[in-house]
């Protein structure tokens, strides 16, 4: 048996995994890459052949457009296990957005796991993450303190819901980024009792739209437009994290800034993004569930890609594991909002300035 | 507790005035007695605990989480109280989270030593928010940005318009938590609580700045004038059943200032300017700031800077509300009062005679003592209103020009001052379309402040920096918290350059006011009008 640091290795361009001759979510164009899901600093176009699931590709081509989702495109069911090059991979749900994944490899007796971005509290936009036992278990510590800890979704709803009876003249304009964490909210919403219309930036129209297309209906979905503004009084308004506070806003109704983030369980954090409810909602594991996930998988060694990875490496070495930091570079964190595009897109920008 | 929290924190982030309102009206309608009278206490600063401190956060903290992972955290959030609630160990518990009052009360009687044990119980059956709350509540450290009269204007809403702001302000001071009766008066369901003898405070009336339109159509002869002194304004009360001092914004002061009390052995109450005066002469405010940093004088400072009381108006007199009477008739009731009493370290405010508009002018114009800010017009019919009426009080302020405005940010000072934030960026405020108002950036002064008050802002900015850019630092501003300094300039002009659309010659720092919250600093707007 050979360990899998001898053949899942670090490479500029991302995560190499060498007998297989593939990227994992590589940063820069490769010849071979596997997608573990579709935001942009893990799904990027230029790719020759590409590997994910069917969602995943669906979304990447809604995205980039059409033909800059890799020159070709292969489907993998989840728990589907095909060889490449002697390596045994397959997918498996990784509970993080629609179509998300983790990576598992099997080479010379040993078996890494790469989880990509994952969550372990239910979503109903997605199939749960599955823990698989492992050797070594690829994680990221986008949230590894322990001051994060999301608290129930369904309660972070309830708040909005209450602050919109409270100021029914007002607009909730809810920051949120444009894949997974849109969807998920406005299911949220619905699953609250809300199935009045939504009101939605331009940015967040199209993956909604694949969303419904891929089996998950979203209800009533309104572009909120300049003419609209009437309408937006007292409405709930989705936008990306970048347009809650910039020039786009103008158009609603003394609008209630709210963003939904694991990052607005710091109240500082809060205040200095101007945000006046704060929803802490999260599409990435929090302390606990990531603790969690280090005892469900067993790995006797951790690699942690990115985040807080000092201090998830000190928790995994409390529990007896090993914990090494990669260090990649590139892989931001949507919650910041660098996944959503900075401008709306070109068929809405005119009405942007009207 | 958990409505309180959301509370806490809403009003933490809420930037608008109006859906602070909103949101502390919503509490006290459907929180449950004695828990929201409990929280009235809380935020207007009724509740004070000296048992906890810091040290036993830290100590429980330490003794439920890692150390490294807790001064990564600590490191990470910066605010001890906060890091401990967003970290805490979360144990499955059957206990729900305290009520507010069961929290304060128990603070109240535990021994010092059953605190931590106490503390940690109600840690465990409180989700974050409720954590947080607490930790800060028994560190006296709720600062919510959300002013005591906020909360009088959310409890007047609740009477449906019958009972205003003013009305429990009238009241406010005769009433201590849960304050039943007062939640009784405003939801109908009693009758106005009686402050009866209680010394409490009165909503004073105030003046508007005299500008060129209201100086043109000034009706000269229904107005008398009188010196408006550089001191602070007061509020002398004085009952059977107390004697207290009350700053104009309705702070007891009367601590601060013992040998003016000491003198209150009459049964009225009385409006006034507070001054230090040595040998008839009315001192620089940089004296009387003196004694408004104590909380509690020294003897020495009793002698240093001595005070007295120079009385404007009476308001009551022997029981008998004397506000509706014209000025002119409670004015001879003030002097035949003086004359009757003689209260120690209390005078007069002289009334200032001239024939005609010019001659007063001439007058304003003439006294030179910088002690005088220039002239009160008050229109001798005008009852003792409230607030500020349109058109019955002017105060026709002296040259040079002044304005109070919120320090903004802070530079570094160039040569020997490299090591001090001296370069001081202030602002006024404007109205914005929510009701709400936001500073706007007027200027820049570098100069005018003692050294003894440049180290003192350099300490000020450096404990209260909210953001750093290179080398400028943002600091509070809030309308509670921040700095408010007199800025003397030469001339204002209009500048389409200037985001708040004037230039000021010359601006100076004049003087701080630090018995003034930045709420209370001046409107971008009364500046624009003086324009030419
Ligand atoms: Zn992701
Ligand atoms: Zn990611």
């Amino acid at each position: 048996m050979r360990h899998p640091d001898t053949w899942l290795k670090v490479r500029p361009d991302g995560l190499w995994c060498e007998p297989g001759g593939f990227f994992i979510d590589p940063v820069n164009p490769v010849e071979r890459a596997v997608i573990t899901h579709a935001h942009a600093d893990h799904a990027r176009p230029g790719h020759g052949a590409v590997l994910a699931s069917a969602e995943t590709l669906a979304i990447m081509e809604v995205r980039m457009g059409a033909g800059r989702a890799g020159r070709t495109q292969q489907a993998l069911p989840y728990g589907e296990v095909l060889t490449l090059g002697g390596v045994r991979v397959w997918l498996q749900p990784a509970g993080h957005v629609l179509g998300s994944a983790q990576v598992a490899m099997e080479w010379d007796g040993s078996r890494a796991v790469v989880s990509g971005d994952y969550k372990r509290v239910p979503d109903p936009t997605c199939l749960p993450f599955e823990p698989i036992p492992c050797d070594v278990f690829v994680t990221e510590a986008t949230f590894g303190l322990p001051v994060f800890r999301h608290p129930p979704p369904a309660d972070e709803v309830a708040r909005l819901l209450a602050s919109v009876s409270l100021f029914p003249e007002r607009t909730h304009v809810v920051g949120c980024y444009a894949l997974g964490k849109c969807q998920r909210l406005i299911r949220l919403i619905r699953e609250a009792g809300w199935d009045g219309p939504l009101y939605l930036h331009g940015a967040l129209l199209p993956v909604c739209r694949a969303y419904e297309a891929l089996g998950i209906p979203l209800g009533d979905l309104r572009p909120a437009t300049v003419a609209a503004k009437a309408e937006l009084a007292g409405a709930i308004v989705l936008a990306p994290p970048s347009a809650i506070a910039d020039r786009w806003a103008r158009r609603l109704a003394d609008p209630v800034v709210c963003l939904a983030s694991g990052w607005m369980r710091v109240r500082q954090r809060a205040k200095a993004k101007g945000v006046e409810l704060p929803l802490v909602i999260s599409d990435h594991c929090d302390w606990d569930e990531l603790c969690r996930t280090l005892v469900d998988v067993d790995a006797p060694e951790v690699w942690v890609t990115h985040g807080r990875e000092e201090a998830l490496i000190h928790a995994a070495e409390a529990q007896g594991r090993r914990g090494r930091p990669l260090r990649l570079v590139g892989y931001g964190d949507e919650e910041e909002g660098e996944d959503a595009p900075p401008a709306e897109s070109p068929n809405v920008a005119a009405d942007a300035t009207a | 507790m958990i409505a309180f929290a959301e509370l806490l924190e809403r009003l933490t982030l809420t930037p608008g005035r109006l859906a602070k309102v909103a949101l502390l009206r919503r509490f006290f309608e459907t929180e449950p007695d004695p828990d929201r009278g409990i929280g009235l206490a809380a935020l207007t600063g009724e509740l004070a605990f000296d048992a906890a401190k810091p040290g036993l956060i830290r100590a429980l903290a330490e003794a439920r989480t890692d150390p490294v992972l807790f001064a990564w955290s600590y490191d990470y959030v910066g605010d001890l109280a906060e890091t401990v609630a967003l970290m805490w160990p979360e144990r499955r518990t059957n206990a729900q989270p305290p009520l507010l009052a069961e929290v304060v009360e128990a603070l109240a009687v535990t021994p010092k030593a059953e605190l931590p044990h106490l503390v940690a119980g109600w840690l465990d059956a409180s989700p974050a928010p409720v954590r947080l709350a607490i930790l800060k509540l028994i560190t006296g450290a709720l600062r919510v940005g959300a002013s005591v009269r906020l909360a009088k204007v959310a409890l007047a809403e609740l009477s449906g318009g019958t009972i205003a702001a003013d009305d429990i302000e009238e009241v406010w001071h005769g009433l201590s938590p849960p304050y039943d009766p007062l939640f009784a008066w405003v939801e109908g369901r009693g009758e106005r609580p009686d402050p009866a003898d209680a010394p409490v405070f009165r909503p004073p009336m105030l003046a508007h700045p005299l500008e060129a339109p209201d100086l043109a159509a000034l009706d000269y002869p229904a107005f008398a004038a009188e010196w408006k002194w550089d001191g602070i304004r007061v509020q002398l009360v004085s009952t059977p059943a107390g004697h207290r001092l009350y700053s104009r914004g309705a702070d007891d002061i009367s601590a601060a200032f013992p040998e003016i009390v000491e003198h209150m052995s009459f049964d009225a109450v009385l409006d006034g300017e507070l001054l230090v005066v040595r040998d008839g002469v009315v001192a620089p405010f940089a004296d009387l700031q003196q004694r408004l940093n104590r909380k509690l004088p020294t003897a020495r400072m009793l002698t240093q800077f001595p005070v007295l009381v120079r009385l404007y108006d009476v308001l009551f007199e022997n029981g008998v509300d004397l506000r509706p009477l014209a000025f002119i008739e409670r004015r001879a009731r003030l002097e035949a009062f003086v004359a009757r009493v003689q209260p120690g370290r209390m005078d007069l405010s002289e009334l200032v005679e001239a024939p005609d508009l010019p001659a007063l002018s001439a007058l304003r114009d003439g006294a030179r003592a910088a002690s005088i800010e220039g002239l009160m017009l008050k229109r001798r019919d005008s009852p003792y209103l409230p607030g500020r009426p349109k058109g019955m009080w002017w105060k026709w302020k002296r040259d040079p020009l002044t304005v109070d405005a919120v320090l903004m940010y802070a530079q570094r000072g160039h040569g020997k001052r490299s090591s001090y934030y001296s370069d001081y960026t202030f602002g006024l405020w404007r109205e914005l379309a929510n009701g709400d108002e936001e500073l706007v950036p007027v200027g820049k002064a570098y100069s005018g402040f003692t050294d003894a008050e440049l180290v003192m802002l350099d300490r000020w900015i450096r404990n209260n920096t909210t953001q750093r850019f290179g080398p400028v630092r943002e600091v509070e501003h809030g309308t509670a918290k921040g700095i408010v300094l007199e800025i003397a300039f030469d001339a204002a002009q209009r500048s389409a350059r200037h985001k708040s659309g004037v230039a000021l010659r010359f601006p100076r720092v004049g003087r701080l006011r630090l018995d003034k919250k930045p709420e209370e600093a001046d409107r971008l707007d009364t500046l624009m009008r003086s324009l030419p």
